[in-house]
């Protein structure tokens, strides 16, 4: 029998309790009545019985609570369509987020048994990760046995010619042919790469992606066999990838046979990004302890180049840029924030319609309604109005998500953007069933318990305990939203700072174009300055050209380009230390970025590879190296030559606004060997302009044009974008972070006003009776406002230093500004301190505006 | 035909059965399910479960009410709570009888039906 009363739980309690005596005596009764086989039957027929049955009245009472449920919240529609909205921002803001977390963190890739993937680094003192040389990854993928295969790449582009069309620049990728393999990925048409196309001189062969096939053979059937020309080399296409396959990014479009030399033996130059997929049951330790220990035999092996080798390796899903990561958990924190104080809120609103309810509720508890059916039908309720909020929530996500979207980096291996599917959904439903839980089952479980004890009693009133509740909700809001609001604070400080940042150039009026010479046609050096010479000469006299000048790499978009120097008579080796950002440049680059010449001169047509190795250097380099002395003339050694520096010009800042980066070299863009340093070829344009660019750049194109038909013009763009591009991933994050804070002090306002009214409302025969007995409706007003005040100071006591151990957390996000800002903190303090008083005015107005007579007749 | 009474139409069969049961005299739990048992000859046996969901709904529908007051008898037992058709329950199982009888008729017109009496 003890089974049967267990199973009786299934029940609802409130049927249990009427029916389950009964039915407990009837089954006593039929189990005596069987015989022993008959009891294996009745068992059987019961459990079945009473698991249908329990389920049917759940839904029975369910069906009942939800038509009940809609009548009552019809009844107060502005408290319904308040707590749906605010749930719905709370729901919203938090899916669009989690799609965009998902996509940059979570979302397995879209690979064959991707958690087996792994990339694999070379790491010496100083570089946790840098690429493989061809030699390393040669040896490492022979000597090891932790991988099932290993494939290596790296990212290339290259100049594609179509007949009839102008030439255009497209990235792709050279890969080793096991790549494909490895991520276990096929072309959708024809075939992947074989060992055979791989090897050194064979056939040129090409793999097109999906949208490079589109766009040059409109999705024809028949391509494979065909040929197309990149820097003038013509390949066979053998296959076409499929849409969702974008390795190692999104910008690759094409992937040719990597074709390592075998008498590549130079092991310090490392440029491959290795892909290896575990054997079945390595863990990732082992495979890095292997790893480990191979490197530092070849490191024993090979002292000069693989001094201090040693070995980085992680799962492919964790290679997300630093900063994306951060930024994509400072976000699902903020979002987190903000559905709390969504939580926080909608409990308030709950308890205090709940306690606007209570004779009602009353009234059903005595007329036999259970406390489990009450707390029930008040948990479906704030579920009516959580799953309305989440919907519409849904909604909102969808809507607000490209914005949240350029959020997410492109350097992913994955094709498309975060979007709103199935996993979303999931997330949201969640979401939904968590904001329901959160403001709906707790309330309702007190009011429950209050329920029994007798809520008819006239004029019984929220207890104390109900306010010190509801008093700390609103104190967490106010500390949830300062802690969002600092945070916004910071970064807007932060990005002023940024922006403030002097690059060392004049971006303005500057249009940058790149036109990259394809080699061997122009690996002469000769060849490519008469390209220089005949384009720079045309396009300086057109009309609104001021100046013109190439460099090998314009900064912000080129930032490494790094090279070590050794000075004149100091042993080469102290290398690590001595790397400089080197770049070559024609004349006039200078001028046209208004980057001042500090003494000495600019390159010159003239330092060509017959008279003397000169240099321009920065002042930064100037000084670390000669601290005190007079830079020009001195001597020293890089990118194979000893050079004499000729000129020494302001400070640039390569690697962007936020990095000083290393001291730069500008060599004269003639004196590079024939053949030698191909991507140190000028390739960047930089020219300054006096009209609007629309008018020009179709004359640029030109002159390209007719200088090389061949050559295409890509990246045209005004520098001012790309140094504006530089803040961009700020203003985005900011103007997220910003929504948050806005909508979360909003929340908090909206939460202090409600406390309080509600309070005033309960509150109004007892400042009746005070104002009877002589207290001035000034002093009734100032209990209230002081009671705002009270919670206000509490929040931002709590919530300063809420607020400092989050910007703490954020400093790396900062760039220089304090954690402790006074500026923010003051101001943050400012408007909370605005928000409360204009939020305890109302309430403490309507106190003062107490009538006694009518407070005190309402009672009796 | 009054309008609360055909929302509830077609009434489901342990609900109709019930109000047969409860049409001549109070009776508690287990004695619907006998009578109804009995009464089928055996072709319809409630479960426990049924009966008692069935029992739930129909007060809520107001079709039967619980008797406080039990009728004397030597069967009586503490635990037993009985159940009295009410008036509403009566024109409820008054309609659905009529609605089987109609649907017979229109059986036995097209000779789908053994002609009664």
């Amino acid at each position: 029998m003890r089974l049967y009363r267990a199973l009786l739980h299934l029940y609802p309690a409130s049927f249990r309790v009427e029916y389950g005596t009964e039915m407990e005596a009837i089954f006593e009764r039929r189990r005596r009545g069987a015989s022993s086989a008959g009891r294996l039957g009745l068992w059987v027929q019961t459990i079945g019985d009473i698991v249908a049955t329990a389920a049917a009245v759940h839904l029975d009472i369910l069906r009942q609570d939800v038509r009940y449920g809609v009548r009552a919240l019809r009844r107060t529609p502005s408290f319904s369509l308040t707590a749906i909205a605010v749930a719905a921002i709370g729901i919203g803001a938090n899916t669009a987020v989690f799609s965009v977390t998902d996509f940059v963190l979570l979302r397995p890739l879209p690979f064959r048994d991707p958690d087996r993937l792994v990339k694999i680094w070379e790491r010496t003192p100083g570089y946790p990760r840098l690429e493989l040389s061809p030699e390393n990854y040669r040896d490492w993928k022979r000597l090891s046995n932790s991988f099932s295969s290993m494939g290596a790449l790296w990212t290339i582009a290259s100049n594609l010619s179509t007949p009839g069309t102008d030439p255009e620049r497209v990235t792709g990728a050279a890969i080793t042919w096991d790549l494909l393999p490895t991520l276990g990925v096929s072309p959708r048409m024809g075939r992947g790469f074989t060992e055979a196309d791989d090897r050194e001189n064979a056939a040129g062969t090409i793999i097109l992606s999906d949208a490079l096939w589109r766009s040059l053979f409109g999705g024809e059937p028949d391509i494979v066999g065909r040929t197309i020309t990149l820097d003038d080399t013509r390949y066979q296409i053998v296959g076409v990838m499929p849409p969702d396959f974008a390795f190692p990014s999104r910008q690759v479009e094409f992937w040719r046979p990597i074709q390592l030399s075998v008498n590549d033996k130079d092991r310090t130059n490392t440029y491959l990004t290795v892909v290896g997929r575990l054997e079945p049951g390595v863990t990732l330790s082992d495979a890095g302890a292997e790893l480990n220990g191979i490197a530092g035999r070849l490191a024993v092996q090979f002292p000069d180049q693989d001094k201090q080798l040693a070995a980085t390796i992680m799962p492919m899903r964790d290679d997300v840029p630093k900063q994306s990561r951060f930024l994509v958990l400072v976000l699902s924190g903020a979002a987190l924030c903000v559905l709390l104080i969504v939580c926080a809120n909608l409990a308030n609103l709950l308890i205090t319609r709940a306690a606007g309810r209570r004779k009602e509720i009353a009234v059903r508890a005595a007329i036999g309604a259970g406390r489990e059916r009450i707390v029930r039908q008040l948990a479906t309720e704030s579920a009516m109005l959580a799953i309305a909020g989440g919907v519409l929530g849904v909604a909102l996500a969808y809507v607000a998500l490209p914005m949240l979207a350029t959020l997410a980096p492109v350097t992913l291996p994955t094709a498309g953007e975060p979007t709103v599917d199935a996993r979303v959904l999931v997330a949201a439903a969640v979401l939904t069933a968590f904001t329901a839980f959160a403001f709906g089952v707790l309330p309702a479980l007190r009011l429950g318990r209050e329920a029994d004890a007798a809520g008819l009693r006239e004029g019984a009133r929220g207890g104390g305990r109900r306010e010190r509740l509801r008093s700390t909700l609103v104190v967490a809001e106010l500390v949830a939203s300062i802690v969002l609001l600092v945070g916004t604070g910071l970064l807007l400080q932060a990005l002023w700072q940024v922006s403030r940042v002097d690059p060392g150039f004049q971006p303005d009026h500057v249009l940058t174009l790149r036109t990259t010479l394809p080699w061997p046609k122009y690996a002469p050096t000769e060849k490519r300055a008469a390209f220089y010479e005949s384009v720079l000469g045309r396009i300086r006299a057109l009309p609104g050209v001021s100046a013109a000048g190439y460099i090998s790499g314009l900064p912000f978009v080129v930032r490494g380009a790094l090279w070590s120097v050794s000075l004149h008579g100091q042993p080469q080796g102290l290398a690590d230390s001595r790397s400089v950002s080197l770049r070559y440049v024609t004349p006039g680059f200078f001028t046209t970025l208004a980057i001042p010449i500090r003494r000495g001169r600019d390159v010159s047509d003239t330092d060509t590879q017959k008279s003397p190795f000169v240099a321009v250097v920065s002042e930064s380099f100037a000084r670390r190296e000669w601290p005190g002395q007079d830079p020009i003339g001195q001597r020293f050694t890089v990118a194979f030559f000893e050079r004499t520096i000729v000129g020494v010009v302001q400070d640039v800042r390569m690697r962007g606004l936020e990095s000083e980066g290393e001291p730069q070299v500008y060599i004269p863009y003639r004196q590079i060997t024939d053949g030698w340093m191909s991507t140190y070829a000028p390739k960047d344009l930089a020219i300054k302009l006096s009209v609007p660019p629309g008018q020009i750049v179709p004359a640029i194109r030109q002159i390209v044009k007719d200088i090389d038909p061949g050559e295409p013009v890509s990246d045209v763009r005004m520098l001012g974008d790309i140094v504006a591009q530089e803040t961009a991933p700020r203003e985005g994050q900011l103007r997220v972070l910003g929504a948050f804070a806005f909508i979360a002090a909003l929340l908090a306002a909206i939460g202090i006003h409600g406390l309080l009214a509600f309070g005033v409302s309960q509150r109004v025969q007892e400042f009746g009776v005070r104002i009877a007995i002589g207290a001035r409706p000034s002093q009734v007003a100032g209990l209230v406002f002081r009671q705002g005040v009270r919670l206000a100071l509490l929040g931002l006591v709590i919530g300063v230093a809420c607020a400092y151990a989050a910007a703490r957390a954020l400093a790396a996000l900062l760039a220089g500004v304090s954690p402790a800002d006074p500026l923010t903190f003051g101001a943050v303090i400012a408007l909370v301190g605005v928000l409360t008083v204009i939020g305890s005015l109302l309430p403490a107005w309507r106190a003062l505006r107490v009538d006694p007579i009518t407070a005190l007749r309402a009672e009796y | 035909m009054n309008s609360d009474i055909a929302k509830l139409l077609p009434l489901p069969p342990a609900t109709f059965h019930i109000l047969v049961a409860l049409a001549d005299d109070d009776r508690h739990g287990y004695a619907i399910m006998q009578d109804v048992a009995e009464r089928t000859g055996g072709t319809l046996k409630l479960s426990a479960g049924t009966l008692y969901r069935s029992i739930q709904r129909m007060l809520e529908q107001g079709l039967i009410s619980e008797v406080r007051q039990r009728p004397a008898s030597k069967d009586d037992d503490e635990r037993r709570r009985y159940y009295r058709i009410t008036a509403f329950g009566t024109a409820v199982a008054k309609a659905d009888a009529q609605r089987l009888f109609d649907m017979l008729k229109l059986a036995r017109a097209r000779g789908l039906a053994p002609e009664g009496r």
